[in-house]
């Protein structure tokens, strides 16, 4: 075994660079783990002592993040991304295919030390899959010529620095732009724009643009905005939330490669508006490899006068931004675990009322805003809340981006007026014989064939802007069982509902997967489908069944057929539990198997 | 005149900043509960004291009180869901009352007599977890665990310690102690300090008096927890 120790200078280092602030516990811990790829026991100790909090709390901050470890992982971590589209384009052979070339199993690291492969949520890739993280690092259009490729290297133990660059190739694959991606702006000039019209009326303008929040709830982001700066506190916060976890959501990775500059701008616009100081931007972890570029579009802003003190020469107008990474935990994306999160603790959501906007980010008034819709305020100050309001619907003015991938001609980003009906932007991205479509990602809507003339709009289907495309061929109960392991993986866990009910109903979906299920399963799934929806504390819990109530309103048949003719079958399985004794008595033959079906022919 | 709202029908005054919970305690109706405690702020995780407002479900824990309000509480709607949230936690953990020695006076049992729950419904997880017997005064049996968060509240906010914490997340989310050895033993827990009397269940046990209280005769089994709640109001 290799040395794991982590040096007490080393950890010095971090924590005074964090100016030994535990909110900045989790950033500490992100830093801390790069050299060796996990956190030992001793540094978590020593980490503890050196912040002055308990090492339990330490731990429990640790073990809450997916890319944190806590106990040895391999050298090379190779992560491929869990998303049902990549499924279908065959990640799960791929991922079988490197692990035996390696002669790891999946999900443990190699006896030497080497390797492990294992699985991780969506990586934000859909559109470029099947995708890997390896050692956090984003390859796209996996193939089998490149996992050969990739076992080689991970054999001669070559640095993934190393690897060719055309692996870590990422595409932009914008194929529609409306206003949002036409926009060429000049660094500053939606800021001036706003500066001159003074805060009241920029305020104004926010109103009458009628802007909703592009994240997916869809709240009207001037009444936020009013609600902050007429929460009592000086100091305001404004942050961006760019933690897009949603399974087949992209669209917030590429206005951060195209438009960092407008995004940045629009926290800014933010900050004018509430009388901020500070500004946070939490980049989700499996978007780390951005961050160069967005801390240079950041100095350069610094530089110009755009952040820092007097911005544009305004007295009184300070602002500056900081970028703040996740570690892997989907329930960030709620805007109090996101905040939570922010202080370096666990991405538990919390109770509301109160709201961010009165008490957020360590308990100062925060606005608390998606990348989208932080991007889209440019727009509103260059061309006025009025022109802004003039396209999409009455309820849901501008437009929106699509994050299209699955069973189409060309998937990527597709930026649509609010408004427009499925079957058109079906038709654009070249999908033929379309099943169905899950608008929203995991915890959306999944429309069926007949619905195809409804449209994307907050009054009829909301969106953060997942789109996947499901073609004739697909087996949607498939797609709902990997939406529940989804969410069942990504539970924070707090609330009885969901960290039971999300694990009961994966049970339940595999049990039927297996085909053991009975027609009690399904009483059984539509129960604890209710509760969820009832009584989870958070957006996550209560989401969590709509992949399968969807499916089991609009694709019955999907669940039937794997149905036994049984009115009850347990879920205990008598054969399955004598797998441990086959094992260890080397049998296999019929005579070891509780009933002749069950035998291998 | 003060300000009141609907509980299943019955008026029940409220001053401002009372939680539902809260103020129909105080008027005499009982909500079920296992992770709010009268001397801690709500947690709202156990969420077996949901009631429906207006239609939605919220957690009457952490609800404030708004004049005119109308709550369901006691019907047969919310007692089923509460039901299923108590059969929801049986499966999760590893739960036998008979050989339990906090059984009589465990809530978690006291509170499925209540409810009528009969059985189970939904498979068991079976999970392995250890039990801690390295401390001189209690016993630490996680296999009984409901993720309340009682003890990590108590032993941070009143004990001034943090001896207890959570980690992971989900389902394999689990209980931990601040030491490096994982051990109870290694920690400056002492058995007077409030985290060692709050554990609404079988996990946090005093050695050496067990059964100094024969089964029969405890707390729950000889008044239901709904009186039992009612009477412990101050």
């Amino acid at each position: 075994m290799r040395s794991h120790e982590i040096s007490s200078s080393q950890i010095a280092d971090v924590v005074n660079r964090h100016h030994r602030l535990p909110d900045r516990l989790l950033q500490i811990l992100i830093e801390l783990q790069e050299p060796s790829g996990w956190l030992p026991p001793a540094t978590l100790t020593a980490l503890a002592d050196a912040l002055g909090v308990s090492r339990a709390h330490v731990e429990g901050v640790a073990g809450f993040y997916s890319f944190l470890h806590t106990e040895p992982v391999g050298r090379y971590r190779l992560l491929f991304s869990d998303n049902i589209i990549e499924h279908q384009l065959g990640s799960r052979e791929l991922m079988a295919a490197l692990c035996s070339k390696l002669w790891v199993e999946p999900h443990k690291p190699s006896e030497d030390g080497l390797v492990s492969v294992s699985t991780t949520s969506c990586i934000g890739m859909g559109d470029q899959g099947p995708a890997m993280l390896a050692n956090g690092r984003p390859v796209l259009r996996l193939s089998h010529q490149r996992i050969n490729q990739i076992a080689e290297l991970v054999r001669q133990q070559v640095p993934v620095s190393e690897w060719p660059e055309a692996f870590f190739h990422v595409d932009n694959n914008i194929h529609r732009r409306d206003a949002m991606l036409q926009l060429d702006l000049a660094p500053g000039a939606a800021l001036q724009a706003a500066l001159a019209l003074g805060r009241a009326e920029w305020m104004r303008q926010m109103q009458l643009s009628n802007l909703r929040g592009r994240g997916g709830a869809g709240f009207t982001t001037a009444v936020k905005w009013m609600a902050c700066a007429d929460a009592p506190g000086a100091d305001k916060v404004v942050v961006c939330n760019a933690d897009e976890g949603e399974p087949g959501t992209f669209k917030d990775r590429v206005l951060l490669t195209t438009l960092a500059d407008a995004v940045f701008e629009g926290m800014t616009l933010a900050a004018w508006a509430v009388g901020a100081r500070q500004g946070l931007l939490y980049l989700r972890g499996e978007y780390r490899y951005l961050r160069p570029t967005l801390e240079a579009v950041l100095a350069r802003r610094r530089s110009a006068g755009l952040l820092g003190r007097q911005i544009l020469g305004k007295a009184g107008f300070d602002f500056d931004i900081e970028i703040h990474l996740g570690a892997g935990a989907y329930v960030c994306g709620e805007e109090t675990a996101l905040l939570e999160s922010l202080e370096g603790k666990r991405g538990t959501p919390r109770i509301r009322p109160p709201f961010p906007v009165t008490r957020g980010y360590l308990g100062r008034p925060t606005v608390v805003n998606n990348v989208e819709t932080l991007a889209k305020t440019c727009l509103i100050a260059l061309e006025g809340g009025a022109a802004f309001a003039a396209t999409g619907t009455a309820q849901s003015t501008g437009t929106k981006l699509l994050s299209i991938s699955g069973d189409c001609a060309r998937p990527g980003i597709y930026e649509y007026p609010f408004g427009v009906a499925i079957e058109r932007v079906l038709e654009d991205c070249g999908a033929s014989d379309t099943q169905a479509v899950q608008v929203g990602g995991a915890a959306g809507i999944m429309l069926a064939s007949y619905e195809f003339h409804r449209r994307i709009a907050f009054e009829d289907v909301p969106t953060a802007g997942a789109f996947m495309v499901f073609d004739s061929s697909r087996d949607l109960f498939e797609v709902a069982r990997n939406f529940v392991a989804f969410f069942a993986h990504e539970s924070c866990g707090f609330c009885t509902p969901c960290r039971v009910g999300t694990s009961l109903l994966l049970k339940a979906m595999n049990k039927l997967a297996d085909g053991h299920g009975a027609k009690t399963d399904l009483a059984d799934i539509e129960w604890i489908d209710r509760l969820l929806k009832n009584a989870s504390h958070c957006g996550l819990g209560s989401a969590a069944p709509n992949p399968v109530m969807d499916t089991l309103l609009k694709f019955r048949p999907a669940y039937e057929r794997r149905l036994r003719s049984l009115d009850f079958a347990p879920a205990f399985n008598l054969d399955d539990a004598l797998a441990a004794a086959r094992r260890a008595s080397g049998r296999d033959d019929a005579a070891a198997h509780f009933s002749a079906d069950h035998a291998p022919r | 005149m003060s300000k009141q709202f609907l509980f299943d029908g019955r008026p029940v005054p409220f001053e401002d900043g009372q939680t539902i919970l809260q103020a129909a305690r105080a008027a005499g109706h009982y909500i079920p509960h296992l992770c709010w405690h009268p001397d801690f702020p709500p947690h709202g995780s156990c969420k077996l004291c949901i009631v429906k407002v207006g239609g939605r479900h919220v957690s009457s824990c952490a609800m404030p009180a708004k004049e005119g309000m109308e709550v369901e509480s006691n019907t047969p709607e919310i007692n089923g869901e509460r039901r299923a949230l108590l059969q929801m936690l049986f499966v999760e953990g590893n739960h036998f009352c008979p050989s339990c020695e906090k059984s009589g006076n465990c809530q978690l049992q006291a509170l499925a007599y209540d409810l009528e729950m009969v059985g189970e419904r939904f498979a068991h997880f079976f999970p392995d977890r250890p039990v801690d017997a390295s401390h001189p005064d209690v016993l630490l049996d996680f296999n009984r665990c409901i993720f309340c968060e009682l003890c990590v509240r108590a032993s941070r906010d009143v004990d001034g310690k943090q001896v207890f914490a959570l980690t992971e997340r989900g389902i394999h989310k689990y209980l931990v102690v601040n030491a490096e050895s994982g051990r109870l033993g290694d920690t400056d827990f002492a058995a007077s300090d409030r985290a060692a009397d709050i554990c609404p269940v079988g996990v946090i046990l005093h050695k050496r008096v067990g059964f100094a209280r024969p089964i029969g005769s405890r707390t729950y089994d000889i008044q239901p927890i709904h009186e039992v709640d009612m009477k412990e109001r101050t």
